[in-house]
């Protein structure tokens, strides 16, 4: 049993789940649409939250929040499944399947066996829509964002992804499905408007207290680099170094920590609401985004050790350039969403 | 970004349907996504990190060939494991999990507890009972 579900690769693996499912139910947005609607886009340097022994950064909300905003404001009614008992968890998923409906799954990276090997790290974020399952050979059909095509996991190994152990947080077997779709979808102006003001304000009104998030976040990260390498010595501090371009560009952010993902959806925002002036937000964006990548090219050449490599107050002093750029960016946008007529 | 600007740096994806998705301006400033083989950057920061596995099993390595430690203590830091992770997803209590770290305790198990360990740890059974020469 196979679904008729039709498979896109995106960027990011939550919203490429999302908007996979919800073509299905015939509703074809594109990933930047639901990433911008559910104002996706965010940053958080948190030198206290270690993943291997590393600072965590991200430049996008936290997971599984994008699912239940983007389906809760078009009008789907979803449903959220944890298990303690890993065959109940199977049999949960095999009988959704044979209803006909296609399942997220919160998936561990570590014992996913299309994956390239060097990928396989323990992190246990990952998202899969399970769309077929073949009853003769046990194997399931997988829709996963990062991949071109669709492909094929044999239960034993789905079993294991979905419990993996350990790594980041403990897995549930998470899984995720959409109950009901709507008629049609609501007029998505104001939604779109609303998204503008609250990522605007994510952004720029976290208090200043908790220097981690938001645009204060770029600046701490700014401050916090120009002496990575007095305090943590090279190895670390090239390591840490590492991990930021890791999270910009390897875990699926569609270039640019999101920020080109984010451009994308603000030329879809102008369409939506006639309002013009957001196609130069897309454009300042993008700019912004271009930095985040000169950012990056330039950091390679530290932890590459090239002969032409630039210095941590160099990197330090783009990243303290681009979270300029973000305040007045996300302030300005702010402020022209307030504007909007609905 | 512009789309002829989006890198198609094949490395780490050679051979997989793994792709990424970036997205990029066209000649009309029009937002497309465009499917990327990879990136050299982003290929260098992973390798840095894969890299940097690597020098930290050494010592490990060394201390196996002078009997100190098991083979199991190197693959498992070699597969980015701690004791904790081994035991839950092999299923074997954490006390023997410390145990099989000693090297004479660990050659003396059964062909079925290597099986679950190599397994675990994504490599065979002759792979896990000994360590690369260099």
């Amino acid at each position: 049993m196979e679904l008729d579900f039709v498979h896109k690769p995106a960027g990011h693996c939550e919203n490429g789940v999302v908007a996979n499912m919800l073509r299905f139910y015939g509703f074809d947005l594109p990933e930047p649409l639901i990433f911008g609607l559910a104002y996706g886009l965010f940053f958080s340097h948190m030198p206290f939250v270690k993943l291997a022994g590393l600072p965590v950064s991200s430049f996008r909300t936290f997971p599984g929040v994008l699912f239940s905003r983007v389906t809760n404001m078009l009008g789907f009614k979803t449903t959220t499944e944890r298990f303690l008992v890993e065959e109940n968890a199977m049999k949960a998923l095999d009988k959704k399947l044979n209803e006909g409906v296609p399942v997220g799954c919160v998936v561990g990276m570590y014992y996913l066996p299309y994956m390239p090997i060097e990928y396989r790290f323990p992190f246990n974020g990952h998202n899969i829509c399970i769309v077929g399952h073949d009853e003769n050979t046990d194997l399931y059909t997988v829709s996963d964002p990062n991949c071109t095509q669709k492909v094929q996991i044999s239960r034993k190994d789905l079993q294991k992804v979905r419990f993996t152990k350990g790594g980041t947080y403990p897995l549930f077997g998470q899984m995720y499905y959409i109950d009901k779709a709507p008629k049609q979808l609501p007029d998505l102006k104001p939604l779109v408007v609303k998204s503008l003001k609250q990522n605007a304000w994510y952004m720029t009104s976290q208090p200043s207290i908790l220097p981690f998030f938001g645009v204060n976040g770029i600046d701490y990260l700014a401050k916090q680099m120009a002496h990575w390498e007095e305090k943590l010595g090279a190895r670390k501090a090239a390591l840490n170094l590492a991990q930021i371009i890791r999270m910009l560009e390897e875990i699926g952010t569609g270039g640019a920590g999101f920020r080109f993902m984010y451009g994308a959806y603000l030329q879809q925002a102008a369409q939506i609401t006639g309002e013009d002036q957001l196609k130069e937000f897309s454009q300042r964006i993008t700019m912004i985004g271009d930095k985040w990548r000169a950012f990056a090219s330039d950091a390679a050449t530290i932890f590459k050790r090239r002969k032409e490599a630039v210095t941590y107050a160099d990197v330090a002093q783009q990243i303290a350039e681009i979270g300029k750029l973000e305040r007045a960016f996300f302030t300005d946008l702010g402020s022209v969403a307030k504007g909007i007529k609905l | 970004m512009k789309v002829e600007e989006v890198p198609q740096d094949l490395k780490f994806f050679q051979g997989t349907v793994v792709s990424d998705v970036c997205y990029a301006v066209d000649a009309d400033g029009n937002y497309q996504a465009v499917l990327s083989k990879g990136w050299d950057v982003k290929a260098d920061a992973l390798q840095t990190v894969l890299d940097d596995i690597d020098e930290q099993c050494e010592p490990i390595r060394q201390q196996v060939l002078r009997h100190e430690v098991s083979p199991l203590a190197y693959h498992m830091e070699k597969n980015l494991m701690d004791i904790d992770m081994l035991a839950d997803n092999s299923g074997i209590a954490k006390r023997k999990v410390k145990k099989h770290m000693e090297y004479d305790e660990f050659m003396k198990l059964g062909a079925d507890v290597l099986q679950t360990y190599a397994e675990t740890l994504r490599i065979t059974v002759d792979e896990l009972k000994t360590v690369p020469e260099k």
